[in-house]
């Protein structure tokens, strides 16, 4: 365990204010319209009573994040009105002055002090090397990987989001059950779902760790569960932390029988099956196997087109892609399909749990899972994989390989957030930063050149599709008639990686453990 | 970490620094009608490319010369050339005789900072990164650390990416006459000095240095054998790079004298603006402009300067050495700075430049130095809406070069070249309160300059003195560059007697 004084930690001090001058650097960087969605929270938060927090729309950005989020861009209000106090009318659409803009920026970068604290709890969970060289520490690489993590650069200080101090709380509860405090993690998680209901994709995890690692205190000698050693009291106490905090978080509104209202807020199905610009998983293949099934056909005489659907992807961004030859997907077939993904390792934690490491392991298949079937996924959802994974790639290499080939294609598939020109060099430039280092660090922890050539080939072949997409075609004349393809081409070809590694972490799970038992 | 990757990561920080802070404003952005150095940088691309050589440094119909009229030495219009080259290719209205004026959009813009970086890349970057790992002492993190810094000096990136210059061009290609002439390659050097002074005329800043080391390691070598063939190859070089780079002005007498008329600019006057230099802060007691006659004016400046930078050239003539050359660099320049003749407060980056070399091994005066004169273009920088780039590269220069050159733990005398002056000064100060003293100094001085920042931006001035909060920062700065000047001198005139100390003791 590394040295915890001041003198031990210096380097830390020095990696997180590094990062967050940088963050300073790109306040006045372009930012997306979910800039707008957060002021508008902020406005509805601020100017309206509690009551019609959900049911305000005059902007199209509703609040559709659970209360205690809410009660957050609350808090934030408060400090905002000092600022520029314009920003907070809902009528204010689009308002963007230089206060607010400074304020909203610094408001990501300060209350990523949460993450930059759970990062250092993570480093201290690390298995620690006796190696001199500083750069060389799991503690330091692991450090860097998550504090210099490009996504979460790129999607919260650029395009503007706060997955920062999200992300945190999720750190520090992993960090928690890996210091077997487990009433804190459980704390920790049930808050971090009433900020942002995404996490339920990993709640299976902790719901499944929790009864079989917790509420039972004791295994077998052959890791299977002793069905006496059940602590009722754990188990009341872990039910009674949940219930509080969305007691607390969905009480006012239970009160005011708005429940409804605020679930269809919070869980729009009205949205089509791929965001705008598809994720990298299975539904941005099956699209696209669509789409060459139906070409084939029409060119091999098989289909008509005249009895086609209109050709459905012309528009460049389309919400609704209208399936021709494979079947059309609903909400249920995703859920099924996500479900049917993450119960073998539900399963498999259940049987041989493998401590706090094991959880990790399945919470990082269960955000896979969700990523990869779930119901109109967002690229950025690939972070909730990546992050917890850095804490697994410093301590083997097999998940350090894992971790090099999803960073880079999850990172790759966030370039087209960032579609402005300025910001062009600026993704590049944090790209080459973080897959540099995290090539060369892991290869170095490790000893030994980490991806096999097939892996580097594929990864390599990032660069020339980046030439493509963002210099080459925006050139030709394609780009008036078909604007889309780069996004088809990145988001198809980062599929195939993250599939890959998809693959790679369910097959750890089903090897790594049952050789450890016989070790044992 | 193999030692490519850690080069890399230090050279893409500094390019993710510099690229973040364009995306801030510009000098003089929409300022009409005169706009500011962007604009000029623009029109002197329009002038370059629609007009023929002739007319370049003439007042002309086409070409008013009131208006941004071309006053840098030819390379500076060959790369506005260049670069309009580029420009036309992309959108030609950027570059149209007359009705470019003015010409501003986001995507010239991003044009213009392109150019910038495009030649940060190919000339500031690599002369740092030879400087550092092939000149500078200790190992490979320490090298590496060197370089993040030097790179990470906000001043450079402030006036280049920011207020909108091509500082790294001169900076750049003096540097590598540095390395050229560290390394023993003193043709390459003379070549790369020569182009940096055909850039930019305010290289004559580095000029003396250049040319006495030049000069001293000739007479090392004997002035009657081989140090005189070395005098006359080195002569050729920079005679032959001046021919090349002046061709086509030579044709016509009329030309050279035009060009050089607009270059040296002496009725401009003594000062312009507010700039941390003896003029300007004496001038608050004294109305010097009004005193004096120009011509007076003129001597006394000159006078000074050459008392000033005299005993270290003198020095180094003697003794050609690498580090005597760079503290040569930094008092000339300086000295230059504080008591020459029409100094702009962007001038400061040329006695930093030197400065930045000295950050291995003197790393709280340098630092101390970059800190403040960076602080010293803070009028110039509010004005172009820079303050938030500005506080953030500062704190950040600040605590990098602090923590990783551990700048405030190498305080001692020994550390700060004072040995040879030790005898002196052991009778009044014990060697730890000396440390503590510099320690305690510095922390005021930063705590005056963030409170100055701060209120130069949060309080209006008094309505009398509209000029106050410039007028304190620059002697304020004044100050600390004479004392510093002082300082640098001393550590080189008494550099011998310290290197012959350590090798008794060797």
């Amino acid at each position: 365990m590394a040295a915890s004084t001041s003198q031990g930690w210096s380097w830390f001090l020095a990696l997180a204010l590094g990062v967050s001058f940088m963050k300073c650097l790109l306040i006045n960087a372009y930012h997306s319209t979910d800039f707008e969605v957060h002021r508008n929270w902020l406005a509805i938060t601020h100017s309206l009573p509690v009551s019609k927090w959900y049911y305000e729309a005059t902007s199209e950005w509703t609040l559709d994040y659970p209360p205690l989020f809410a009660w957050f861009e609350f808090g934030l209000s408060h400090i905002a009105k000092y600022f520029d106090a314009k920003m907070l009318v809902v009528e204010n659409l689009n308002y963007a002055s230089p206060a607010t803009v400074l304020f909203q920026r610094l408001s990501v970068i300060i209350t990523d002090v949460i993450f930059i604290y759970a990062v250092r709890e993570c480093c201290k969970c690390v298995r620690e090397d006796k190696g001199k060289d500083m750069l060389a520490k799991p503690s330091f690489i692991l450090a860097t990987l998550l504090l210099w993590n490009c996504g979460l650069l790129v999607v919260d200080h650029i395009h503007f989001q706060y997955n920062g101090f999200l992300f945190g709380i999720l750190l520090l509860s992993v960090a928690r059950h890996l210091q077997n405090r487990h009433f804190e993690g459980a704390l920790l998680f049930s808050i971090l779902l009433n900020l942002k209901h995404i996490y339920l994709y990993i709640a299976p995890a902790y719901g499944i760790f929790l009864l079989r690692c917790f509420c039972f205190t004791q295994s077998n000698a052959d890791g299977s569960v002793r069905w006496k050693s059940f602590s009722l009291f754990r188990l009341v106490a872990l039910g009674f932390i949940v219930l509080f905090t969305f007691a607390v978080s969905f009480g006012p509104f239970i009160i005011l029988g708005q429940i409804p209202q605020v679930l269809s807020r919070l869980f729009p199905f009205k949205r089509g099956l791929c965001h705008a610009y598809w994720a990298p998983n299975i539904w941005a293949l099956y699209n696209i196997a669509d789409k060459a099934l139906s070409v084939l056909g029409i060119k091999f005489k098989l289909l008509d087109q005249n009895k086609l659907p209109k050709a459905s992807m012309t528009g460049g961004l389309v919400q609704e892609f209208q399936h021709t030859i494979l079947p059309p997907v609903s909400p249920l077939v995703t859920l099924v399909c996500t479900l049917l993904s993450i119960v073998p390792v539900l399963f498999s934690t259940w049987r041989r749990p493998n401590g706090a490491r094991g959880f990790l392991r399945c919470m990082i298949i269960c955000a896979l899972g969700s990523f990869m079937f779930g119901w109109h996924v967002h690229e950025k959802a690939i972070l909730m994989a990546i992050l917890p994974l850095s804490l697994l790639a410093v301590e083997s290499k097999e998940d350090a390989r894992t971790f090099l080939i999803l960073s880079t294609t999850g990172h790759f598939s966030l370039f087209p957030l960032l579609f402005t020109a300025p910001e062009l060099p600026i993704k590049i430039l944090f790209m080459l930063m973080f897959t540099i280092f995290s090539f060369t660090a892991l290869s170095k922890l490790f000893r030994c050149w980490l991806v096999n050539s097939v892996e580097a080939v594929y990864l390599l072949g990032l660069v020339p599709l980046e030439l493509i997409c963002e210099i080459v075609y925006p050139l030709t004349h394609w780009q008036q008639k078909l604007p889309f393809i780069p996004l088809l081409l990145t988001s198809v070809y980062c599929s195939l990686g993250v599939v890959y590694c998809f693959i790679r972490l369910y097959l750890s799970v089903f090897t790594a453990p049952s050789s450890k038992v016989k070790v044992q | 970490m193999e030692h490519w990757s850690l080069i890399s990561l230090c050279v893409l920080l500094a390019l993710t620094a510099r690229w973040a802070v364009s995306f801030n404003s510009y000098s003089g952005a929409g300022k009409a009608p005169m706009f500011g150095d962007y604009e000029a940088q623009r029109h002197w691309q329009e002038v370059t490319y629609n007009l023929p050589v002739q007319e370049w440094y003439f007042n002309t119909t086409d070409n008013d010369l009131n208006y941004w009229g071309l006053d840098y030495p030819p390379l500076t219009a060959y790369h506005s050339l260049l670069c309009a080259h580029v420009a036309k290719l992309i959108n030609p209205a950027w570059v149209e005789l007359r009705s470019s004026r003015g010409y501003e959009s986001a995507s010239h813009k991003l044009f213009m900072r392109a150019t910038v970086l495009v030649s940060d890349i190919l000339i500031y970057i690599p002369a740092v990164l030879l400087y550092c790992f092939y000149l500078s002492e200790g190992s490979y993190k320490k090298k590496a650390a060197t370089a993040l810094c030097i790179l990470l000096y906000p001043g450079l990136i402030l006036i280049d990416f920011g207020h909108f210059q091509y500082n790294s061009v001169s900076l750049g290609l003096a540097l590598l006459g540095v390395v050229g002439l560290g390394l023993g390659r003193d043709l390459l050097g003379s070549l790369a000095f020569t182009l940096a002074l055909n850039y930019k005329q305010m290289e004559l800043y580095h000029a003396l240095p250049f040319f006495c080391y030049l000069l001293g390691r000739c007479i090392k070598q004997g002035l009657l054998g081989k140090g005189l063939l070395l005098l006359v190859k080195i002569s050729l070089t920079v005679l032959v790079t001046f021919a090349l780079c002046w061709l086509p002005f030579l044709s016509d007498p009329q030309q050279i004298l035009q060009v050089l008329h607009r270059l040296f600019p002496v009725d401009r006057g003594l000062f312009e603006d507010k700039v941390a230099n003896t003029w300007c802060s004496l001038n608050v007691l004294i109305k010097i402009k009004t005193l004096l006659s120009r011509d007076t004016q003129l001597l006394l400046s000159f006078a000074l300067t050459l008392l000033f930078i005299l005993p270290s050239s003198i020095k180094l003539l003697t003794k050609p050495t690498i580090l005597q050359f760079k503290l040569a660099l930094v008092n000339s320049s300086l000295a230059f700075f504080l008591f020459s003749f029409q100094v702009h407060e962007k001038s400061i980056l040329l006695p930093a430049l030197p400065v930045c070399l000295l950050m291995n091994e003197l790393p709280l005066m340098a630092t101390w130095f970059l800190v403040t004169s960076t602080f010293s273009m803070l009028p110039l920088l509010l004005k172009d809406g820079l303050l938030l780039p500005y506080v953030v590269t500062s704190l950040a220069f600040l605590y990098f070069s602090v923590y990783l050159l551990s700048a405030l733990e190498r305080t001692s005398e020994e550390e700060l070249r004072l040995g040879p002056c030790q005898k002196r000064t052991q009778y009044c100060l014990s060697k730890h309160t000396l440390s503590l003293l510099i320690k305690c100094t510095f922390g005021a001085s930063l705590v005056f300059m963030a409170g100055l920042s701060f209120t130069s931006v949060a309080v209006d001035p008094p309505a009398k003195l509209p000029d106050l909060y410039p007028v304190v920062v620059s002697v304020f700065s004044f100050v600390h560059f004479l004392a510093l000047l002082l300082y640098f001198n001393l550590v080189q005139l008494t550099e011998l007697t310290n290197k012959k100390g350590q090798k008794k003791t060797n």
